[in-house]
């Protein structure tokens, strides 16, 4: 065997080492590049609260309108100078508690059976499948939500429901964003290592043991933030609910009921001849800021809340 | 015909293990004794980790896994079609190369294997007698809800053996155990292992000469076929046998490490 190494050729085939320090450009160029993009999403998102926050201050200092009756009311009729945002959150939280409530589970169970159970084929068909889910505009989900959904619904609840209802938004809004979570769910089910699964079955575990009871808990960090995700998405989303949950600005929890979400809300007033500097167009911005809260807090809590699950393994 | 009086833990008959067209693993026959502890050795690449697996049915899990001949526990052919390889694995544990503790408190990792399998007694006095079984009971017992993580490598393996145990099988397959930790802990799996013996009879692959050496009373040797690639024991034996004396002159070769 011969391993020698052709020592003339291969010092030849390099520069010169000295020691001294070089100046490396396209390191320090390559940084700053790096460093500036991630200082764009900072800076849009500052950006963004800084003049939300300038026009709603607007909004708030118009003799119109209090800050305590904008928190604590629940009357929204901008025509008679009622400005209670809790009859906007109130659609919004339902809609979305409906979507998430539809969407985590089948979108966990998806992800479970296309990361544990299905074979390479049913993979190769399913997983496509749920990606063109995700690519149908959110305008034809609201339409799918009005004329598919919502007729099935009357039928099964009679006259209990309206045209216009928060149940049919929020169902179909689930089916939206269940692509989103099973695709993250599944990426952090099969992060999980394979020696984890092999622990299970040589103890004698069922698939069914070793996936629900392994599997699933050691990937609940990644599940927890397609759930964040999935939570934004669904407060976030404006044209299944501007088409389908109606537009009546009552502060309601019930799904059979038609109420406007915030979103919605801010779609449809800005779609109108609004008169600039106007209350009404002011509070647009103040229902965007608080949207902007609900989503913060939410995030937050289902961050706590993962961590506090979380608690228990680490 | 007589029915067999079952004299080993586990017998191979002309077993032979293929990967979809591939020979892994070709022609082994093996006796392996209640109560002893086998080692099985070889150059990398030998299939001794697939013989091993093929034990508790592990290689089920490879979807062009196949398997030709018999494995017997105790006289009952492990690949017969009435045989349920979730009852099989649950009587034939297993501990891998690197230490897999699950995501859970310690207790946890030891209560889960025995809830999963029906235990109804007493929990907690279940897992303090795998703890002490495993020789870690007196390290963790202050920390039983903390987080297997938290232990050292070493104590995660003894951690394995003890959930391993917690479930009560009869074999326990371990898969080059202490390649992964540091000697003391290599010495205190090892020592383990002595006093495991007592009750279970343990199958080790290990690549360390020197620990099959100390910790076997028997040893198979498994080496290639030069033309097909195929594995095969080329020789098993008493385990002093093997290191002294060897009958095989590949075996020589092998234990006083002149290749492999």
């Amino acid at each position: 065997m011969d391993v020698s190494v052709n020592k003339s050729l291969a010092s030849n085939s390099f520069r010169p080492a000295t020691l001294k320090r070089k100046r490396r450009l396209n390191e320090g160029l390559i940084e700053t590049i790096l460093f500036m993009v991630g200082f764009l999403t900072i800076f849009v998102t500052v950006g963004i609260v800084i003049v939300l926050g300038d026009q709603a201050l607007l909004f708030f200092n118009d003799p119109e309108v209090t800050l305590v009756e904008f928190l604590t009311s629940t009357k929204w009729v901008p025509a008679i100078g009622e400005f209670g945002i809790w009859a906007l959150v109130s659609a919004t939280l339902t809609t979305s508690a409906i979507a998430i409530l539809v969407a985590v589970p089948l979108g966990v169970s998806a992800a479970t059976y296309l990361s544990e159970y299905a074979s390479l084929r049913a993979r190769s068909v399913l997983k496509p499948i749920l990606e063109v889910l995700a690519g149908i505009p959110t305008v034809v989900y609201g339409y799918f939500a009005l004329l598919f959904v919502t007729p099935i619904l009357r039928s099964v609840f009679d006259n209990r429901i309206g045209v216009y209802n928060m149940l049919s938004a929020g169902l179909v809004m689930g089916i939206m964003i269940l692509p989103l979570i099973s695709s993250m769910s599944e990426d952090a089910l099969s992060a999980v290592p394979n020696s984890l699964r092999e622990a299970a079955y040589a103890m004698g575990a069922t698939k069914l043991e070793a996936s629900l009871q392994v599997v699933v808990p050691s990937a609940l960090s990644g599940i927890g933030a397609a759930v964040i995700v999935g939570i934004s998405r669904a407060v976030g989303e404006t044209m299944i609910v501007a088409v389908a949950s109606g537009a009546t600005s009552d502060f309601t929890f019930n799904p059979l009921k038609a109420a406007e979400t915030m979103t919605a809300h801010i779609a449809r007033i800005s779609g109108g001849d609004l008169s600039y500097n106007s209350v009404d167009y002011n509070s647009l911005f103040a229902i965007a800021l608080m949207l902007f809260l609900v989503t913060l807090v939410l995030n937050l809590i289902s961050q706590w809340v993962i961590s506090k699950f979380r608690e228990q393994y680490e | 015909m007589q029915p067999e009086i079952p004299q080993y833990a586990i017998e191979t008959r002309d077993l032979s293990i293929y990967y979809g067209p591939f020979e892994a693993v070709k022609n082994v026959d093996l006796k392996i004794e209640k109560q002893k502890i086998t080692a099985i050795i070889g150059p990398s690449g030998c299939g001794k980790s697939t013989l091993l697996r093929a034990f508790n049915r592990m290689n089920d899990f490879v979807p062009t896994s196949r398997v030709d001949g018999e494995i017997l526990m105790h006289g009952t052919n492990l690949y017969s079609k009435d045989i349920d390889p979730v009852e099989v694995r649950r009587k034939i544990g297993m501990v891998f190369q690197k230490p897999n503790p699950f995501p859970k408190s310690i207790y946890d990792n030891i209560a889960w294997g025995a809830r999963i399998n029906g235990f109804k007694g007493n929990m907690d006095e279940l897992v303090e007698q795998s703890l002490r079984n495993a020789a870690l009971w007196e390290e963790v017992k202050d920390k039983l809800k903390k987080s297997a993580y938290e232990l050292s490598g070493g104590q995660q393996q003894r951690l394995c053996i003890a959930r391993t145990i917690a479930i009560q099988p009869d074999i326990i397959l371990m898969d080059e155990p202490a390649s992964a930790l540091d000697p003391i802990s290599t010495l205190r799996i090892e020592e383990l292992m002595q006093e495991l013996k007592k009750n279970y009879t343990i199958i080790i692959v290990t690549h360390n000469m020197q620990q099959a050496a100390r910790v076997s009373d028997y040893t198979a040797m498994m080496m290639l076929y030069e033309d097909t690639r195929s594995g095969t024991v080329i020789e098993f034996d008493d385990t002093k046998k093997i290191f002294t004396r060897p009958s095989d002159k590949r075996t020589e070769d092998y234990v006083t490490g002149r290749f492999g």
